[in-house]
Formats: structure tokens, C-alpha cells, sequence
């Protein structure tokens, strides 16, 4: 199969790719673009004209609530909804049930969601056994298996002993530790950020502080045993400020944001909008414009979906009772291109965050279009508006708090290895 | 932010916060309630407004006074009440929040009062009930306990005349403490001009100035010349975690007694929502003193329940 995609805006930031270029695919891979090669027959032409063409789009954290949680969403309904935004390459956290710390059930997933032909994915493994903080899991074994990284999810680890050991083990076989940095302790019972929102509607708090403590833990552990730390989900302006400090230390640590939290902030909850029940807590405007900062400068490497859906009745519940998540996947480009607007920067900036950053975070060769790589892409109208209409979603969760929002930027097609897995008609 | 409990036309469709009632409103509610109430002995006349109206008292946590004040309230009004303790009963066999809602609409209620553990429980009721019903929130978690704090509005204005020129104190657990949060929103949507609070680091919600009220630690400084002190209740979990390390040390230092309350001015009332705890947060002294009128509150609350129930139902008699 031979395709032609003409006339499309082209950008692949990785390769400095910014203009007005034809791409040549043949065989599932990026034969060229700019010049089609010589003696090219294109199978299919597709016309992409008023359309920016990027590599399929790379995110660190989608739930795909598969095994255990399928009354929530299905691999079928969230692979749909992940190339439906765009999405071919995502990476799923460990906190299934049971979790993923057997290799077994890595492969199962892998299988699974290879089977369906639609995104690649990269599972997390458990850190711990049964993401219960007390013994490590077979990380080799796991890598074997597929696992890209190994992770607690929202899982707490309690003791710093297990937590040194762990990184410690991880380093022995290089390894990438993912870690939400919260200290278990002073998160306790908390459901919204500590400040003049929660105590203004009662909710119990996290505070800001939650988190800096467990960065100065995880930072400490990190130059002690060498570890590499990839933390996920920064939800304040000092986590924010002490990942800059860590990275001009030199310290191999890297950093995502949930594209929510580059939006939102606590007065966003409103009078207890459940939908605004997030991990970690949605915090103060300050701290959000610390993230967005964080972002632009390249301090916080990558944007993700922070996909979790929730059904429901799962979320039409008292403020604290409800499921904390919403739906992310079909929302990660259009809120990464109005981060990128409203902070005045360039479309291939707000497209790297969304490649290239999270491919370096994954240690892949992948989110660019260098000649030779897997035609993954994905084209989208950049100046489309949508108004997000949750039932139109094709994820399962439907829990959004973007919901009736209009957004820019819509996805129109997307290919993973040279197959069109996505076509908006 | 649009104001959930507020009709298209600016009526009260439900009352689930003092947060964002304009200050008319309250006073609608106050001196619809002194219709309710015979100024010369205080006692609280019954009248036939809500003849018919079915009013469904959805207690989800235990509560006595509360659930009773609200159940003599309706009656007054002649209404129809049916008390649920629901705590006991559905929830815990698996029935949904909202489920129990829904069955209680289809046995035709008019209104419900709801008291819930969860912040934001009333909320949640009054976004999926039908337009026809109303919903009154009788406490959710540590948010908002609405009727209370308009019955201490009521209170005050009625030994205090005017709010303009009051200093008022809130003193003791206010993180915990729904009633804390209406009486603040309450005092500065009334134009109280100084809201202190007074209570240590551990009982105070983050940016509770944020409110509108000044910050205080020392009991004596907070309490100096002002006209009205307000007590909260501290219960006694409290003590068992990290917040406070005894009711003895507690009383020392925020437990109201005759002494401290001798720095207020001397006119000075003294208010509490009630249970007390004699002996933790104030003395049997100041409690039965002649500057207490606790007791005069709970009579009031009947009134005030009966002016927000009647409004509601929009049938009131003003």
C-alpha cells in the first residue's frame, strides 16, 4: 500500500519540519516528503489540503480501565476514542484490577490491544505487588513482557524503604520509575486542592504541600541510587520549580502535566461539579499558570490526556463520593493547541508536547516523521471548532468537564503504520 | 458561576447555601419569619399555608433538634411531614443517593429537607429533582447549614437591631463546622463590618480570610469589644487525631468563660448552635448566664424554618 497525502501543512518538530510538504508512505513506513520519489504510484491520494499533517500523537497516560473495570470503558471503546483524537501511541498505568504486575496479564493486554489494530500500547508495570507498597514487583520479567516503565499509579507508597529499594532495582536494569508525587499522609482524606475553594464548600483538603514533600523524597532517592524518575501529573508551581532545580542538577528526571490541569484550577469546581474531581486535585490559578509556564519552557516535558473515564453513576454522586477522572483522549490535541494559543506560541510547539516530548520521555524513536520511521500521523483542521458534546464521544466515559465547551482544532484522519485507523467523514 | 438555587426570575427555587443570596433575600426570609413570631411572648403562630404539601425530612445522619425544629416548623405551616432516617434504611442496602430521591418523588413529596454527611450532597439532589419540588438543605458535611445560619441572623438582629455596626466573633472547630461557614457568608452579605474567627492553626480552613473574616489566635485579643460571640460545637473526635491534643487544654485556651467573655463589650450576647459541650467549648456559667440566648435561638429557628419553607413553597403570607 502506497500513500500520497498532498497538500497538507506538514509538521514534524523533531526534524524541524514546518511548511507546506507532500508525505510519501509505503509499506507502513515514511518513505519521504517534500519530493515524491522517483517512480512513486500511490496506491491511495489523500487530499489534505487545509489540514496539518504530524506524527500520530504520543500520550503518557490513558486508563483504558481494562482488565477489571470494564462497566467503566472497554479496550474496544477507548482505542476507538484514542484514534478518534488522534492518539497512536499510549501509555496505560498499572492500576487495573488485578493490577498489572504479572507478565502474564501484561502480554494478555498487549495482545489484546494489538489485536484490535488501533493505537499501540505501552503498559506501565506495578511497581509493587498488587500496588500495595510492600514488595517489588519482577520488573525484568515485566519488561520482557512489554512494560515500558514501572509505576504505582495513584497507589500510595508509604514506605520510603520499599520506595529506595524499588528505584534501586529499577536502576540495576535502567529502568524508568514513574511517580505521582504525593505524600500519602498529608493527602489523607483530602478530595480538592487545600485552599480558598474546598474551604469555602467544605470539601476535606489536599495541600500544595502533598506533593513537594514527596518530590524532595523521590529527588533525594534519585541521586542516591541513580534512578531514572519520570513524575507524572505536576499539579503545582513548586513541584514545578523543584523539577527545574533537580534538572539543571543534572539529574535524569522528566515530567508530565495532565493537559486538565493546564486549564483548569480550583474555582472550576464551582458548586461541586463532580466532573472537576481530579487526581491530583485541579489547584490554585497560580499554580496552574506555574504548570503552563513549566510547560513552555520545556521544564514539564510533555502534556497528557489523563484519560480516566468513569460511568456515570459513578460520578453523579456527593462531591467527595464521586469517581475522581474524566475523559481525555478525544480532548489532548484541541486543549494542547489552546494552551499553545493562549500562551502565544507556535503550532510545533504545542504539537512536540504532544510527539516528540513524550517520545524522548518513553526513551522511543518515535512522535517524527525522519524517513524510515512507521507512518504513524495523524491530520487534523487546525482552525475546526467543535463544541464537545459528551454523548458524541466515542470513549465510554463521557465525564468531562469541558462538556458543551467549544474547541479548536479537529482530528480528520489518523494512520498507524501506514493503515487509516480513523476517518471523520 | 450561576447561582444553582435561584429560579430564572431570581426567586429562591431552593435553599442550599447563604453563598450567593443577595441580601434582600435574607431579609425577606427575617422579616417574613417575625410574622411568624408574636413579638410580645415569643411563641410561634400556626398557620395554614402549606395545608396539603407533603414535606419529606430526609435525614441522612443523626440529628434530633435539627430534624425536630424543622418537623414543628412544617407543622405550624400545616403541612403534611414524613421524618426518613434514611441512614438506617436504604443506603445501606445499596440503594443510591439519588435512588432514594426518586422514590420518594414518586410518592408525590413536595419538598425535602436534607441533612447528609457529604458536602455538596444538597446540591446534588436539587440539580436532579423536578422543578415542582424544593429542597432545603439541613446540613451537608462541613459545608453550609443554611436555616441555622439564618436563624442566627435572626438573633442577632433581633437583640442587635442592625448589623452595620457589629463585631462579631466565631470562635473554635471552624473547619469542621457547616454552621461557620453560613454565619460568615451570612454576616458579610448583612454588612457586618468585623468578622473575627477565633481558633488555633489546626481548626481553621487554608485562606479562611479569604472570606472575609480577620484571623484570630488569641482568644483574648479576638474577643476584645465585640458584640456578639458565637461558639462552635467541638466534638470530641477531635481530640483523637493530631488536631487538638486535649479538651483541657483546649478549654483553657478557646473555651468561653465568664472571665473571657468579660473583654466583650457588656451587652454582648452569646450564641450557640447547639449541643453544647459544658466544659470544652464554654462554661455551664456563660451557657445559662443572662448574656446567653441560646435557648432564645432555638425558638427562633422554628420561625426562620417556617418563613424559608413557606417562601419556597411560594405561598407566603407577606
Amino acid at each position: 500500500m502506497k500513500i500520497h497525502i498532498k497538500n497538507g501543512y506538514l509538521v514534524d518538530p523533531k526534524n524541524g519540519v514546518d511548511g507546506q510538504f507532500d508525505i510519501f508512505v509505503a509499506a507502513g513506513k515514511v518513505v519521504s516528503f517534500g519530493k515524491e520519489p522517483d517512480g512513486f504510484q500511490a496506491n491511495r491520494i489523500i487530499d489534505a489540503t487545509g489540514l496539518t499533517v504530524c506524527p500520530g500523537l504520543i500520550d503518557l497516560s490513558a486508563r483504558l480501565r481494562e482488565p477489571g473495570y470494564e462497566y467503566m470503558a472497554t479496550l474496544e471503546s477507548e482505542m476507538a476514542a484514542a484514534v478518534a483524537g488522534g492518539i497512536t501511541t499510549l501509555v496505560c498505568p498499572p492500576d487495573t484490577d488485578p493490577p498489572l504486575d504479572e507478565p502474564g496479564l501484561v502480554e494478555m493486554l498487549k495482545y489484546r490491544a494489538k489485536s484490535l489494530n488501533q493505537a499501540r500500547v505501552f503498559p506501565l508495570g506495578a511497581l509493587t505487588q498488587k500496588l500495595e507498597g510492600a514488595r517489588i514487583t519482577e520488573m525484568a520479567e515485566l519488561r520482557d513482557a512489554g512494560c515500558i516503565g514501572f509505576s504505582q499509579a495513584d497507589a500510595p507508597l508509604v514506605d520510603t524503604q520499599v520506595l529506595w529499594r524499588a528505584m534501586q532495582y529499577a536502576a540495576t536494569f535502567d529502568f524508568t520509575v514513574w511517580l505521582r508525587p504525593q505524600d500519602a499522609h498529608l493527602a489523607k482524606g483530602g478530595v480538592a486542592h487545600d485552599g480558598e475553594v474546598a474551604s469555602r464548600l467544605g470539601l476535606a483538603g489536599i495541600p500544595a504541600s502533598a506533593e513537594s514533600v514527596a518530590m524532595a523524597t523521590i529527588l533525594t532517592l534519585v541521586r542516591e541510587t541513580g534512578a531514572r524518575v519520570h513524575f507524572c501529573r505536576l499539579s503545582t508551581r513548586t513541584g514545578v520549580e523543584m523539577l527545574r532545580a533537580a534538572k539543571a542538577d543534572g539529574l535524569p528526571v522528566t515530567a508530565d502535566i495532565s493537559v486538565h490541569a493546564a486549564h483548569l484550577c480550583e474555582m472550576d469546581i464551582g458548586f461541586f461539579d463532580a466532573n472537576c474531581h481530579l487526581i491530583p486535585p485541579l489547584r490554585s490559578q497560580r499554580d496552574r499558570d506555574g504548570l503552563r509556564q513549566g510547560l513552555a519552557d520545556g521544564t514539564v516535558d510533555a502534556v497528557c490526556s489523563d484519560h480516566a473515564p468513569v460511568d456515570d453513576d459513578a460520578k453523579f454522586l456527593p462531591f467527595a463520593e464521586a469517581e475522581p477522572g474524566a475523559t481525555g483522549l478525544e480532548l489532548l490535541l484541541p486543549l494542547t493547541l489552546k494552551w499553545a494559543r493562549e500562551m502565544n506560541l507556535p503550532l510545533s510547539t504545542a504539537i512536540a508536547k504532544i510527539t516528540a516530548a513524550p517520545a524522548c520521555v518513553l526513551g522511543l524513536n518515535a512522535g517524527n516523521l525522519a524517513p524510515g520511521q512507521p507512518a504513524d500521523l495523524t491530520l487534523f483542521d487546525p482552525d475546526q471548532y467543535w463544541k464537545i458534546e459528551p454523548h458524541a464521544l466515542k470513549s465510554q466515559g463521557k465525564n468531562t468537564p469541558f462538556s458543551g465547551v467549544e474547541l479548536q482544532g479537529k482530528v480528520r484522519m489518523t494512520l498507524v503504520e501506514g493503515h487509516v485507523v480513523y476517518e471523520s467523514v | 458561576m450561576n447561582n444553582p438555587q435561584l429560579n430564572k426570575n431570581g426567586e429562591m427555587q431552593h435553599l442550599l447555601t447563604i453563598e450567593g443570596l443577595p441580601r434582600g433575600m435574607i431579609n425577606h426570609i427575617l422579616d417574613t419569619a417575625e410574622n411568624f413570631l408574636n413579638p410580645v411572648d415569643r411563641e410561634v403562630k400556626k398557620v395554614p399555608l402549606l395545608r396539603g404539601k407533603a414535606i419529606f425530612n430526609l435525614f441522612f445522619e443523626p440529628s434530633t433538634r435539627t430534624r425536630t425544629t424543622f418537623e414543628i416548623a412544617a407543622k405550624k405551616l400545616s403541612a403534611d411531614v414524613i421524618n426518613l432516617n434514611v441512614g438506617a434504611s436504604s443506603t445501606s442496602k445499596g440503594e443510591t443517593l439519588l435512588d432514594t430521591v426518586d422514590n420518594l418523588t414518586a410518592m408525590q413529596a413536595d419538598m425535602f429537607v436534607v441533612r447528609h454527611a457529604q458536602s455538596g450532597a444538597a446540591h446534588l439532589i436539587a440539580r436532579h429533582v423536578q422543578p415542582h419540588i424544593h429542597v432545603v438543605n439541613a446540613g451537608d458535611g462541613r459545608h453550609a447549614h443554611p436555616t441555622q445560619g439564618l436563624l442566627d441572623m435572626f438573633t442577632i438582629r433581633y437583640f442587635k437591631k442592625e448589623f452595620h455596626n457589629l463585631r462579631v466573633a466565631i470562635v473554635g472547630d471552624v473547619l469542621h463546622s457547616r454552621v461557620a461557614r453560613s454565619q460568615i457568608c451570612a454576616l458579610t452579605t448583612l454588612g457586618v463590618p468585623e468578622v473575627r474567627v477565633i481558633a488555633p492553626k489546626t481548626l481553621l480552613p487554608a485562606g479562611i480570610e479569604r472570606m472575609g473574616v480577620q484571623v484570630y489566635h488569641d482568644m483574648l485579643q479576638g474577643l476584645k469589644d465585640v458584640d456578639v460571640v458565637i461558639m462552635l460545637r467541638l466534638q470530641n473526635e477531635r481530640m483523637r487525631g493530631a488536631l487538638l491534643p486535649s479538651a483541657q487544654e483546649y478549654f483553657k485556651y478557646y473555651g468561653l468563660t465568664l472571665d473571657k467573655l468579660a473583654l466583650a463589650k457588656p451587652d454582648a450576647i452569646v450564641m450557640h448552635p447547639g449541643p453544647m459541650n459544658r466544659g470544652v467549648e464554654i462554661d455551664s456559667d456563660v451557657a445559662d448566664g443572662a448574656q446567653s440566648v441560646i435557648l432564645a435561638q432555638v425558638t427562633f429557628g422554628i420561625a426562620v424554618r417556617m418563613a424559608v419553607m413557606s417562601i419556597l413553597a411560594g405561598s407566603h403570607a407577606a
